[in-house]
């Protein structure tokens, strides 16, 4: 095995949630687990295993930045935690040729009340940095984060740009081998966060590896050189970016399948969606987008419930959230609900968008996951035609108007 | 460079030394970090530290002193209670703070990788902090009331470290327990409040009638406290056994302690 040579190295890699059954309450207190043991004595605990990751290889080299993609759930952060050692695998190995340095959220670490000073070396310390290390990258993270002035200032006094601007710093400084991102960049104004993504390829260029998680497919574009898509736990492809995020991409696609038996989905199963559909499949950016949810009876369900319906672009990021409690729709159980959900005043960029529906009480009853999906064509709804760089990046579209004042 | 090696948690996991020595430098800045937000926005600060032995043993020399008449082999009884307060306070302030740490700063926990048992380590810098400053008082009320404690007092920092050792034991499992189980926290203040009197502090194991002073044998830390107590004052130990029961004890705590901490350890950041 080459093994030798490469920054990471993982085989077989697990891990398993063991889940009390939900039937059963799981006592938190000492008192309520040793009562609940003596009345049922001889009862077995039942446990279900959630699979957060199944048997996962891969191998990294030094100098790589790899983009780990993946829908909600799949197991990204899961991957990072057991990299960075916070939490244990349940079977496999892993071999890592440096420290991991990681930066899972800014700020975690940070003290409102100690001053910026203080909470450098606080941080740089929670971070794995030895003293002798941050007092010699002290000038440069202060320089890096611009925020000279206020150093013997408590952080809780910082605007909170100023803030995530010195978190970051401390951790952009660390000086592993290996450096873990979890969606941070996506912190600061566009100037700080250009600087960050700057830095971050720095970091991969002086030989050291970058593993970077984020949803945010315009970063992973601009940062990484390669990735690895993860699907439910399971590695499913590791190459180019390229790849990986066709990959993403079209995976949109099979999770529909998957969530289409309705046996198979989240949720406590009280109710189950029978059908989503739009009316149309194709709609213009500014048309009123018109979704149909119909939801069988079930006479033992007690009390109304409100429907969630998540609209999500071709990105997994999610546009709109339409909870029907904001419009004080609830719905009854006992009866068959045909509920038309239209979405008004909302101008979509042209793609694809795919329809998460939810149907709560206290907690998610159904969870259907891309129950439709719906294009939006690429005609702009502008008086001029210009080519995509004048939307480029943008979430939505807005109705917008330039005037002149004065003469 | 060293190739770090990541696998599923045995069942006995002996902590990294060299690991632990390395990131030293948390501990120490939790530890700063607890001692500066203590006094940052206090009116008296420090002064809060000789107050709080001092207002015991005060206490302690009008209701059992004065009201109750114990004996105390001799010493003045408010130097006796004293004395007594500091080894307690040690003990007590300890384990008060270390036993909820791991609980208290459960975002790090959850989200940054470090070695966890820094953390109730770390409170060890506060709390020496308080002796310190109480220590000094002590000496002080020691010259006032003019008692010598001899070459015995060379002594004091071996009970001193005992102690210690003894209250961390207790703190790293009872932190590690209060992950999973948050009842420790209300179960801790209780005991500490009922050894304090269990604890020979306001009064000599001499006072307590023979017949159930082996209750009172039974406590490791009556011997720590005794012993302590012997050494600043200059008496004699009740029996010659103490010593190497405490120390022997001491140890046995520390590392049951360490054991406790360290089999829970990797599961923390799973179940805080």
């Amino acid at each position: 095995m080459g093994a030798a040579d490469s920054a990471i190295s993982v085989s077989g890699l697990s891990k398993v949630y063991r889940i009390r059954s939900s039937s059963k309450h799981r006592p938190t207190r000492a008192t309520e687990a040793i009562v609940h043991r003596l009345r049922h004595p001889f009862e077995k605990v039942e446990y279900e295993d959630f699979h957060a990751l199944e048997d996962v290889d891969f191998e990294i080299p030094f100098g790589e930045a790899v983009g780990i993609i993946g829908r909600n759930g799949a197991g990204k952060s899961t991957l990072l935690k057991i990299l960075t050692r916070i939490t244990a695998p349940t079977t496999g190995r892993i071999e890592l040729g440096g420290r991991v340095g990681s930066l899972l959220e800014v700020g975690t670490g940070f003290h409102p009340e100690l001053t910026g000073r203080e909470n450098i070396f606080l941080n740089g310390s929670l971070l794995g940095m030895r003293r002798a290390e941050i007092v010699r990258r002290f000038d440069e993270i202060v320089a890096f984060s611009g925020v000279e002035k206020f150093l013997d200032t408590p952080v809780k006094r910082y605007s909170s740009g100023m803030y995530v601007r010195l978190a970051f710093s401390v951790a952009a400084h660390l000086e592993t081998e290996i450096l873990a991102i979890d969606e941070v960049l996506a912190v600061g104004d566009a100037e700080f966060r250009n600087k960050s993504l700057a830095k971050m390829r720095d970091v991969a260029k002086d030989g050291r590896t970058v593993l970077y998680v984020s949803h945010q497919m315009a970063t992973v574009t601009a940062l990484c050189t390669s990735a690895i898509f993860l699907s439910a736990g399971r590695l499913v492809h590791s190459g180019t970016v390229d790849d990986v995020l066709q990959l993403y991409r079209d995976s949109f696609e099979t999770v529909a399948e998957t969530t289409a038996v309705a046996a198979r989905r989240p949720g406590t199963g009280e109710l189950r969606t029978s059908d989503v559909r739009v009316a149309d499949t194709v709609f213009g950016s500014t048309e009123d987008k018109v979704i149909e949810i119909d939801v069988p009876a079930n006479a033992e369900s007690i009390g109304s419930y409100f429907i969630s319906c998540h609209i999500n672009d071709d990105n997994g990021v999610l546009v709109t959230k339409c909870d029907s409690r904001l419009v004080e729709a609830w719905f009854d159980p006992e009866q068959e609900q045909r509920v038309r959900l239209t979405v008004a005043g909302l101008w979509f960029t042209p793609g694809r968008y795919t329809v998460d529906v939810f149907l709560c009480r206290m907690g998610i009853l159904d969870a259907w996951e891309a129950a439709a999906s719906f294009e939006v064509l690429p005609e702009l709804p502008y008086p001029e035609s210009m080519n995509d760089e004048a939307i480029q990046g943008s979430l939505v579209l807005s109705n917008f108007t330039y005037e002149r004042s004065g003469s | 460079m060293s190739r770090m090696v990541i696998t599923p948690p045995g069942r006995l996991n002996l902590p990294r030394w060299r690991e632990l020595w390395d990131a030293r430098e948390v501990a120490y800045r939790f530890g700063q970090r607890d001692v500066i937000l203590r006094y940052r926005q206090t009116a008296v600060g420090i002064v809060w530290v000789l107050l709080q032995p001092l207002v015991a043993a005060g206490i302690f020399s009008i209701v059992f002193g004065n009201l109750a008449g114990l004996p105390t082999d001799g010493v003045p009884y408010f130097l006796f209670s004293y004395i007594g307060m500091l080894a307690w306070n040690l003990f007590n302030g300890l384990v008060s703070r270390a036993s909820g740490s791991l609980v208290a700063n459960q975002a790090l926990v959850a989200k940054v990788f470090f070695p966890r048992m820094l953390v109730p380590i770390s409170s060890l810098f506060a709390v020496l902090l308080d002796f310190g400053v109480a220590l000094v008082l002590g000496v002080v009320l020691l010259v006032v009331y003019g008692v010598n404690p001899g070459w015995g007092v060379l002594l004091m920092p071996v009970w001193l470290v005992c102690l210690l050792m003894f209250a961390l034991g207790i703190s790293l499992a009872a932190s590690a327990w209060m992950v999973k189980y948050r009842d420790v926290t209300y179960v801790i203040p209780w005991l500490l409040q009922v050894g304090l009197y269990a604890t020979p502090i306001a009064y000599s194991l001499s006072a307590v009638p023979e017949a159930f002073r082996w209750l009172f044998y039974a406590n490791p830390l009556a011997w720590l406290v005794e012993l302590f107590r012997a050494s600043m004052l200059g008496t004699t130990p009740s029996e010659a056994w103490l010593a190497p029961a405490a120390v022997a004890a001491s140890v046995v705590v520390l590392f049951l302690g360490v054991l406790v901490f360290q089999s829970r350890e990797r599961e923390f950041a799973d179940l805080i």
